[in-house]
């Protein structure tokens, strides 16, 4: 029976492509992984890989189609046949393919040279041949590598646009995440190893980058530290997509040296890629800011009380984890501000999992770890994984999984000062939480809470909170109802409880 | 919630286990090691790789005291007193197994002597071996590093103290007239080495056409010279069909290319592999999956499909090597502390301690040949080492399986006394991703062994000091 090859799912925001050129036809053999699609989004020119491998049967599309992730593309008739089509050829992917050949063959579990069991054979000493791998397989996966080799060529010498990583959305995760998610046994790896030592590998898995996709500049193709940097920092440039570089319409800059002594220096990759994303979510997004304070002086002695409970189980009480689990139950009852407008197929998004980015002040710059699945966890849980994530942040360890996939973020600028500020979306979300510095302030009002005025002026802690959304999906009442439900949570903080 | 410290429990005390215990108590976590015995250390420590190397340095003290005739130094046959070697290897084994138990005592690790069933996939009941009652352990995480026992074959092992395996051949019952090893592996050919030293005739009945399956062949050739002439016989391609106890020996029955023949051995010893121990009660009560082989499946970070135990060293898979249990003890600490830790070695070092030894690691020529590979092999005989002639060594061979375009060393063979010392250099270089050049631009002592894998880096260019073999054009 044929199975359909739908289209996958290619990062985020990309919704549908247009075909650009289809690089099978009906009989020839796909491999897993081997590219049958070259498809143009508005971000990108994207190879798409194929993750049924066959006969082609069928092509259900044409050049020129627009194509929408999950649709069919093609379907194929199963049966394990290796690929013959001619694949696009260049001087680097048959250099790459020589290189994947280079490595060791990392595609039984079992590691190359490792001896055969303990004293062997009067039985079974057959069996081992079954678990390895057949060698025309290999070859498959060599030639895929050569292949994905290309992409990354490509991705230096972008030709239409950017080309992004389509590994992030279209291919399972690595296998080293695989287990993240408590996963279970991952099949072996398919991938010739690549000539890198093992700290260098160690450091790519800890970045989240697979290795063998990273070009080596070292002699034969050598992967070495700063490499896999410099492949992480493209990789961000070109997945956090969106604009262009920040410029003021390229207007030149006056002469300042006119008026004094001056210092040029580059910008790092981390302030070069917040000002393109920044510049990308303002002008794509128009913005309001809505204003208000919570009374947090009880929330203040209950913090107090719990504080060391929460260092115990390695977190700190912070207002940052205390607005983690508020903006949880916030965005379950609000669903419209855990979105993302699909302007291409003019659709909102809503995002079933709460997974809250909080923004991190490290010496590099701005860094948005995302924590996920915040409604289902309890404030001393979020409280450690803030302290953790922050760290990490702060040590430069964030992988770019763990800064993908947010659906709202919270800024606290409150253990800086200030008391109020306008953030800015962190676009393709549509709303994003300021908090400032709590202060004493005269209320006038209800002592007892009833809201009956006693006629007299109290000392209240009042945190100002600034939220800042996308007008085009979230209406003004609706903004200052989810700000008043906020403010009010943590103004009483055992409604969250209810 | 998480407490600050997880707790890790550690099922069995071998290399895997008690390398996992002391790397978690050195990261920081409170850690749990139960195992049976008295002390951590294992098959490899108690009955395995530490009592065997010991006996093997008394069988080749014996060989090379007979060697010295060549050398004009002749020392009367070897007097045996088989207690007083059995006395030494039992100080070995007693003073490494209590030093580890002291180590993990610094470490203030939990040392529990007893046997491990799961409850659930985060409560272990615990047996004390000097208490009948059963305790309830509480994890967070446990690492399952019970190891293998040696295989039996189905139908054939006969209940008799006269055929052993290889922990009751380590215990040196006696020296026996004759002996039978059954299985031409590794265990098999080191503790067969150490019963011919001790004037044993031993026969070796293989049922494959070589020994030693798995390695190159070159290598193994240089060795089974050597084991030819220890050994009364080498019958390969022959099945162990029949055992049975006759009077003061036990009759085999062999089947080969001649058909069946009967032979009486004072003693056999059968040494066919290991099977991994898996077994674990309650294991059931959890998600961890074993698979048909008897392993236990788990992902690159040794995580089983229970997110709260993982798994390690024989239990996992081939090959079985406790080298390979600690480092892949170390990983899954890794993984538990939350990296994204992985088992990915390129090259897992294999080493048979017979006389010659015979050592190799990464790619070899057969695994090449199987999978189509292009490679280069640059091989340096032991003829053209200034050392291997002092020692009156010239049987060995280095070789280097390479790219043969880039020259990255891909594997690395060596056959000759003291291998397992030199194929860790071959590791390193292909864990690093060397070169032929790299290895060619080190600088290695002289004169030793160490340079023939230099060398044969140079053969590699046609450019060998002390061999003459220009590159082919």
């Amino acid at each position: 029976m044929p199975t359909e090859f739908k289209l996958p799912e290619l990062g985020e925001n990309i919704a549908a492509g247009d075909v650009v050129r289809i690089l099978v036809a009906p009989g020839d053999t796909v491999a897993k992984d081997q590219a049958v699609l070259e498809l143009e989004t508005d971000k990108a020119t994207i190879e798409v890989p194929s993750s049924v491998s066959g006969t082609v049967k069928e092509i259900r599309i044409k050049q020129g189609d627009k194509v929408k992730v999950g649709q069919v593309v093609l379907t194929v008739e199963e049966g394990g046949a290796s690929p013959t089509v001619a694949r696009r050829k260049s001087a680097k992917s048959g250099e790459a393919a020589a290189d994947a050949n280079a490595g060791g063959d990392k595609s039984s579990s079992q590691p190359a040279g490792a001896p055969d069991e303990g004293g062997l054979s009067q039985e079974a000493s057959g069996s081992k041949n079954a678990e390895r791998k057949d060698p025309d397989n290999v070859k498959a996966d060599a030639g895929a590598r050569g292949e994905e080799d290309d992409e990354n060529a490509a991705a230096q010498k972008p030709k239409r646009g950017e080309v992004v990583d389509i590994n992030r959305g279209a291919r399972p995760p690595q296998p080293s995440a695989a287990h993240a998610d408590g996963g279970p046994p991952a099949a072996a790896q398919d991938a010739p190893a690549a000539p890198a030592a093992p700290s260098v590998r160690r450091l790519a898995r800890e970045l989240g980058v697979e290795i063998g996709r990273v070009p080596g500049s070292g002699p034969e193709g050598r992967v070495s530290p700063d490499d896999v940097h410099a492949y992480v920092r493209s990789a961000m440039s070109t997945t956090t997509g969106g604009g262009r570089a920040a410029s003021a319409g390229g207007a030149t800059l006056p002469d300042f040296s006119r008026w004094g002594e001056l210092e040029r220096k580059p910008m790092s990759n981390i302030r070069r890629k917040t000002a393109e994303h920044l510049t990308h979510a303002w002008n794509a997004i128009p913005h309001v800011t809505q204003h208000d304070k919570a009374d947090i002086t009880n929330l203040e002695a209950l913090r107090t009380q719990y504080g060391p409970q929460a260092e115990r189980a390695g977190g700190k009480l912070t207002i940052t984890a205390i607005a983690l689990k508020i903006a949880a139950a916030a965005l379950r009852r609000f669903p419209q501000f855990n979105a993302s407008l699909d302007e291409a197929s003019n659709e909102i998004v809503y995002k079933k999992n709460v997974h809250v980015g909080v923004a991190a002040d490290t010496e590099r710059g701005l860094l948005v770890p995302v924590i996920r699945d915040v409604d289902r966890k309890g404030i001393f849980e979020l409280a450690a994984e803030l302290a953790k994530a922050s760290e990490k942040a702060r040590a430069g360890k964030l992988s770019l999984d763990e800064m993908q996939g947010g659906g709202f973020t919270i800024t606290n600028l409150g253990g800086i000062g200030g008391t109020s500020f306008t953030p800015i979306v962190n676009w393709p979300e549509v709303a994003i939480l300021g908090i400032s510095r709590g202060s004493y302030e005269p209320v006038w009002h209800s002592a007892n809470g009833k809201g009956e005025e006693d006629g007299e002026f109290h000392p209240r802690l009042m945190l100002p909170l600034s939220l800042s959304y996308d007008h085009r999906v979230i209406d003004g009442a609706d903004a200052a109802r989810f700000l008043r439900w906020v403010a009010d949570a943590f103004e009483q903080p055992f409604l969250l409880s209810l | 919630m998480p407490s600050a410290t997880p707790q890790v429990v550690v099922i069995g005390a071998g290399p895997g286990g008690y390398a996992a215990a002391f790397y978690a108590a050195d990261r920081g976590m409170q850690v749990t090691l139960v195992d049976p015995e008295p002390n951590p250390g294992g098959v490899c420590l108690y009955r395995g790789c530490i009592p065997s190397k010991a006996l093997l340095h008394v069988a080749k003290v014996v060989n090379e005291a007979s060697h010295a005739k060549e050398w004009g130094v002749t020392f009367g046959p070897p007097a045996i007193d088989i207690e007083k070697v059995r006395s030494f290897k039992n100080t070995v084994v007693t003073q490494l197994t209590g030093g580890v138990g002291q180590v993990a005592k610094l470490r203030k690790i939990t040392y529990i002597q007893g046997y491990a069933a799961f409850r659930d996939p985060h409560t272990l009941e615990i047996t004390r071996v000097d208490a009948k009652r059963t305790d309830a352990l509480a994890f967070e995480h446990a690492i399952i590093a019970t190891g293998s026992r040696p295989a039996t074959i189905p139908g054939l092992s006969i209940d008799s103290p006269r055929v052993m395996d290889s922990t009751t051949a380590l215990d040196l019952p006696d020296v026996p007239k004759t002996l039978l090893v059954v299985g031409g592996g590794y265990i098999g050919l080191e503790l067969g080495s150490v019963y011919a030293a001790m004037g044993t005739t031993v026969t070796v009945v293989e049922m494959t056409d070589g020994l030693l399956p798995g390695a190159d062949r070159d290598l193994v050739n240089i060795l089974a010279k050597r084991i030819e002439s220890i050994c009364e016989t080498v019958l390969l391609q022959t099945k162990v069909v029949g055992m049975k106890e006759a009077g003061s020996g036990v009759a085999v029955t062999f089947e080969g290319e001649s058909g069946r023949r009967e032979q009486t051995f004072d003693r056999v010893l059968v040494s066919i592999g290991r099977r991994p121990n898996s077994a674990v009660p309650g294991l059931d009560r959890t998600k961890v999956q074993v698979s048909a082989r008897g392993f236990i499946e788990v992902d690159p970070g040794r995580r089983t499909a229970e997110p709260s135990i993982y798994a390690i060293g024989d239990v996992v898979g081939e090959p079985m090597l406790a080298h390979k249990a600690s480092h892949e003890g170390r990983v899954a600490v890794d993984a538990i502390a939350g990296e994204r830790a992985a088992f990915e070695p390129l090259a897992i070092p294999a080493v048979v301690f017979t006389d010659p030894e015979i050592a190799w690691c990464g790619l070899t020529e057969a695994e090449a040949r199987t999978q189509k590979r292009a490679v280069t092999v640059a091989r340096f005989p032991w003829a053209a080492s200034g050392r291997a002639i002092t020692l009156d060594r010239v049987d060995g061979v280095t070789k280097l399986i390479l790219h043969p375009d880039t020259g990255r060393i891909l594997g690395v063979g060596i056959a000759g006394p003291g291998a397992g010392e030199l194929i860790s250099e071959g590791v390193l270089a292909i864990e690093m991703g060397a070169n032929a050049d790299d290895l060619r631009q080190c600088i290695h002592p002289h004169p030793t062994l160490s340079e023939t894998l230099m060398e044969s880096a140079e053969v590699f260019f046609g450019q060998a000091t002390h061999v003459y073999r220009p590159k082919r054009r």
